[in-house]
């Protein structure tokens, strides 16, 4: 008897910690985050901008930010929200952002895909899958993306990269043509596609070249050697590429190249170590970042180049000292009507990261956190609603 | 802590159930690792100085658990992480410090992995384990090797010893198991008297899994998809073989252990990718052996020396997923370890030992630029045990040397002297069953050899990360004999933990190129409570419940001008908890599992975006036995989380949903 009661209050106790489980709720929604970092202004040209947040790899993060610049509003995380059915966010890695027409651009590596959305509300119109996908640069109507993930060769450690052709109006793939090892970043002149070759996966063999696509054959028509483990590109007014080279972190050191896109021929280098790279107008702005194992820490400088004086012009844009609280520049970008500067803190990379604000002068303006590893910024001349 | 009373009572148990068990009470609790610690006394309670929880005999099998790991989730103060399915990796990380600062010993023996320091408990079967026990600080014994001394927490597998009652000269156990994810899982254990002094045994095991399994994200007010896990499939082999022999006044065994498996990594789920081809080969291979003999009343020896042999294969191929990049490496590592220890009790309240030991390291790769690191290891430890009345006092002064030599960059050699005092105090006297106890721990964990000399990554100017460990804690223990509850057991610790110098990964010019740094200062405060009832209702009907707590909040204290600074670092719940509750009566067993992981974050950015909803989930089982023959016959039926939950442990790889296990097992 006694034992038929306790199996009883066995059950029941049973039974109510099964309910109890069953009450677990869904995974909750992300909102995004607005923060009003300025004060609003009346631009003529750009509304604003985009910020991708490349994330870690294997772990889903990679967000985009929107700045508008009439409100000065700052909003973290826009995608989700506004794509809530789309299966886990925005994906893992972002790489690269573009605005062509009305559609903002995201390549996102380690998902393979470039997502497609409308630059008004970041709502997602499509995707296209592009197996390790790096960069986009477009032309027309068409886009061209960088990958790594060209044919496999016999040798599995040769593998080349490639380019892919999309037509926008389909969001299809159109051609492809097989470039360098591990292509990055690309610029395009006179009907012709420049890309630069990395060999990041094969050291110490990097490549060293930049290869030369034919826009109307899509073939690769020359071959520029260079230097090695290439990877950002500028195109200045006067046909000259820039191309930064990375080094191999030992004893050969980051340098920038200059391509002349007339001659393919390489006609200099600048003699600036860059990581990071953007041309406003004829001032190329560079950050370079090198870990030296004698101070345990990141030597980190800020160089603008004159590309019409031919010059360099400072050696530090940040004129005020806030370099100082600047962990780890990972991006950067100029406005191309306020000429303000802005440059992306990855601090540690596990934590969020902060998007600093610059006068043209140089001068803080303002700070604002951002999502992990903030990265690639794409300015956009449309409302953002 | 109360373990022999655990083993006493369960075996029991299982006497009134019908299991025909190898060995009586008495004779399974005298297994050769025990010898020392559990004096057999009339006293039922072990009194421990420091914080010990145990997991033994049957109680170990009820858990529904597969591996090790999934077994150390119902200790207090323990966090798994766990990347899901039978082949995912599963570490464990004691009191937030790091899985770095956890001790894993095999038969008395620690498992090293000089390569990246840690061990994937998930790989250890329980077929053939008799006890797993986790000590904080230090197992409770002055004789043992330094190497017991020299980690911050220690977990002990103790494998199956043979005991032969009068006229028996062999045992058999043979186990099929099967179930979802394709699970097949046969086991032999056979265990041989050889003669008067010496017997064998032989453990052979066969698992195999597709890793397969149904998921599913579910977001507020967002989509709902369901997917199948795929690349989690493993084939793994295990042999193991031991040789256990009496002296006069000691004892000596040799093992060899065998251990391979093929399986696929099932990598993160995100976006458009929800799997991955990449896969991963292991050989380990192990051979062992102990001596240990009282030469005098006041002298003991113990030898114990090993040799491992492990060797990796991945291969991630772009022919198969060709996103990625190709990837096909080899390490190999070889360890030699000797040691010997000596005791000397000049008096009954006063014991001495005095340890020395020898380990070697060194580990091969087809990485380009290698530089084929080999460390020796020179450690020594002098500790000593006063026992008094109502004052027990334990104290040991380790004392590391490290030497490394590669064929490029080095680490400068590396000499520290680490101390640790545990005491405890009875103050009503033994017969109340109150202990309070305290502990101060300061050990370090050297920076492996990833961490110094991997291509790229590695940095050899890294110092060893500091752990510093403080420990209160009272225990209750009484035993009934005339009402239901026979056992009450009640422990509670609270505990301040720092480490300082934490090796991190942190990046440099740009992400491909990361290096490992003495970045990190974590502080740890925690409460870790465990309750244990046994209970007897009329003549057939036993039960058992245990439960168990732990609150910590581990504070992130690296950089005080970040806006994270003082975080709750990553993965680390401000509650958990577990209970288990059985119950036998005749020859049917139930058992009942729960698990709690509260909210947490997965990184010290505890930001809503980093946010982890607490899981938990529930087990149970049902078990009949027969007699057979000569034997005994038992047939189990296990479902894993009961209520289908969808979780994830580490975010991105998300967890089985119900699942079950059907097993039997036939022993004589």
């Amino acid at each position: 008897m006694r034992t038929a009661i306790w199996r009883g209050r066995l059950a029941g106790g049973m039974i109510l910690l099964l309910l109890a489980g069953g009450c677990r709720k869904e995974i909750p929604m992300i909102r995004s985050e607005a923060d009003y970092v300025t004060m609003p202004t009346s631009p003529e040209r750009i509304e604003g901008f985009f910020l991708v947040n490349e994330g870690n790899m294997g772990s889903n993060k990679c967000t985009i930010d929107h700045f508008d610049a009439r409100t000065g509003g700052y909003c973290r995380n826009i995608y989700p929200e506004r794509n809530p059915g789309v299966v886990k966010e925005l994906g893992d890695v972002g790489n690269d952002i573009g605005i062509h027409g009305d559609r903002l651009y995201v390549v996102v590596n380690c998902s393979n895909l470039v997502e497609v959305m409308d630059v008004h509300t970041a709502e997602h119109i499509g995707s296209l899958s592009i197996p390790n996908c790096r960069y986009i640069v477009f032309d027309g109507d068409r886009a061209y993306v960088s990958s790594y993930a060209g044919p496999v060769q016999i040798d599995p450690e040769a593998r080349p990269g490639k380019v892919v052709e999309i037509d926008l109006d389909r969001l299809a793939i159109t051609r492809e043509v097989v470039v360098g090892y591990q292509p990055e970043e690309m610029v395009i002149t006179g009907g012709r596609l420049y890309v630069a070759n990395s060999g990041g996966y094969r050291y110490p063999n990097y490549d060293r070249t930049v290869s030369v696509v034919d826009l109307a054959t899509f073939e690769v028509v020359n071959t520029i050697d260079v230097a090695i483990n290439l990877h950002r590109m500028e195109l200045d007014r006067f046909g000259r590429i820039y191309v930064s080279s990375r080094g191999d972190y030992y004893g050969t050191g980051s340098d920038i190249y200059v391509i002349d896109s007339k001659s393919e021929q390489v006609i200099g280098r600048l003699g600036i170590a860059a990581s990071e790279m953007c041309l406003d107008d004829d001032r190329l702005y560079t950050i370079s970042t090198e870990w030296s194992y004698t101070t345990q820490s990141n030597e980190i400088s800020y160089a603008v180049y004159d590309t019409a004086e031919e010059r360099i012009l400072s050696r530090s844009f940040i004129t005020d000292g806030t370099d100082e609280r600047i962990t780890l520049p990972y991006g950067l970008a100029v406005n191309p009507e306020t000429k303000e500067i802005y440059v992306c803190d990855a601090t540690n990379y596990v934590t969020p990261g902060y998007l600093y604000c610059f006068t043209p002068e140089g001068r803080f303006k303002w700070r604002v956190r951002t999502g992990d590893i903030p990265a690639h910024i794409a300015f956009s001349e449309e409302p953002f609603y | 802590m109360f373990d022999r009373l655990i083993r006493l009572f369960v075996w029991s148990a299982a006497v009134c159930a019908g299991v025909a068990a190898p060995a009586h009470a008495e004779g399974r609790l005298d297994s050769l690792q025990h010898v020392e610690e559990v004096v057999v006394t009339g006293r039922l309670v072990r009194r421990e100085i420091i914080p010990v929880q145990e997991l033994a005999g049957e109680e170990l099998h009820r858990l529904g658990a597969h591996n090790v790991a999934d077994a150390l989730r119902y200790f207090s103060g323990v966090q798994i992480k766990d990347y899901g399915g039978v082949g995912g990796l599963k570490t464990v990380n004691i009191r937030s410090m790091g899985t770095n600062h956890v001790g894993v010993f095999y038969d008395g023996i620690e498992l090293g992995n000089a390569q990246n320091g840690t061990v994937d408990l998930g790989r250890f079967s329980l077929d053939n384990m008799e006890a797993v026990t986790l000590y904080n600080g230090q197992k409770s014994a002055v004789f043992q090797p330094a190497k017991d001394f020299g980690s911050s927490g220690s977990i002990y597998l103790q494998t199956r010893t043979p005991h032969f009652d009068e006229g028996e000269t062999h045992h058999l156990r043979a186990t099929f198991r099967t179930g979802s994810f394709g699970v097949v899982n046969p086991a032999l254990l056979w265990e041989q008297r050889l003669s008067e002094r010496v017997s064998g045994s032989f453990s052979g095991e066969y698992l195999r899994s597709s890793g397969r399994y149904r998921f599913t994200y579910r977001m507020q007010e967002g989509y709902d998809t369901t997917a199948v896990r795929r690349n989690g499939d493993l084939d793994a082999v295990r042999v193991e073989g031991g040789l256990f022999g009496r002296v006069e006044q000691g004892y000596w065994r040799a093992k060899a252990y065998f251990y391979h498996s093929n399986r696929g990594y099932p990598g993160a789920v995100v976006r458009n990718k929800f799997s991955h081809e990449d896969r991963q080969w292991d050989t380990n291979f192990f051979t062992q052996g102990s001596f240990k003999k009282d030469f005098r009343p006041w002298y003991s020896l113990l030898v114990q020396g090993k040799y491992a042999y492990d060797y990796l294969h991945y291969l991630s191929d772009p022919s198969l997923d060709e996103s990625t990049m190709y990837t096909d490496n080899r390490y190999r590592q070889q360890e030699i370890y000797l040691t010997a220890a000596n005791r000397f009790v000049p008096f009954p309240w006063w014991e001495l030992s005095l340890s020395a030991d020898w380990q070697y390291n060194r580990l091969d790769a087809d990485l380009r630029d290698f530089v084929y690191p080999r460390r020796q290891t020179m450690l020594a430890a002098a500790a000593t045990a006063l026992r008094f009345d109502r004052v027990e006092l334990q104290a040991s002064l380790l004392g590391t040397w490290v030497h490394d030599l590669t064929r490029g960059e080095v680490m400068s050699d590396k000499r520290k002297l680490t101390p640790a005092v545990f005491l405890t105090w009875r103050p009503f006297g033994e017969e109340e069953g109150f202990n309070l106890r305290a502990f101060y721990k300061r050990i370090f964990r050297m920076p492996t050899l990833n961490d110094l000399y991997y291509t790229f990554i590695g940095n050899v100017h890294l110092e060893p990360e500091f752990t510093t460990q403080y420990d209160v804690g009272a225990t209750y223990a009484r035993t009934f004999r005339h009402t239901w509850l026979r056992r009450l057991e009640l422990q509670a610790d609270v505990y301040y933990n720092e480490v300082e110098n934490k090796i991190v990964a942190t990046p440099t010019s740009n992400f491909f190129r990361w290096t490992m740094v003495n970045l990190g200062q974590v502080e740890i405060r925690g409460l870790d409570v465990a309750v244990q009832t046994d209970w007897l209702v009329g003549r057939d009907l036993t039960l058992a419940a245990r439960l168990n707590y732990t609150y910590q909040r581990a504070q992130d204290f690296t950089d005080p001008s970040s806006e994270f600074y003082g975080g709750q670092i990553p993965y680390i719940p401000w509650h958990s908890g577990s209970a288990a509750l059985n119950a036998v009566w005749r020859r049917w067993e139930l058992s009942y599992s729960f698990l709690y992981t509260g909210e947490r974050y997965s990184s010290s950015a505890n930001i809503p975006y980093n946010y982890q909803l607490p899981w938990y989930t529930s087990d149970l089982s049902l078990a009949r036995s027969w007699r057979l023959g000569r034997g005994g016959l038992k047939t189990t039926l296990e479902v894993n989380n009961l209520l289908d939950q969808q979780y994830e442990v580490v975010a991105c790889y998300p967890m089985p949903g119900i699942n079950f296990k059907f097993i039997v097992q036939y022993e004589f």
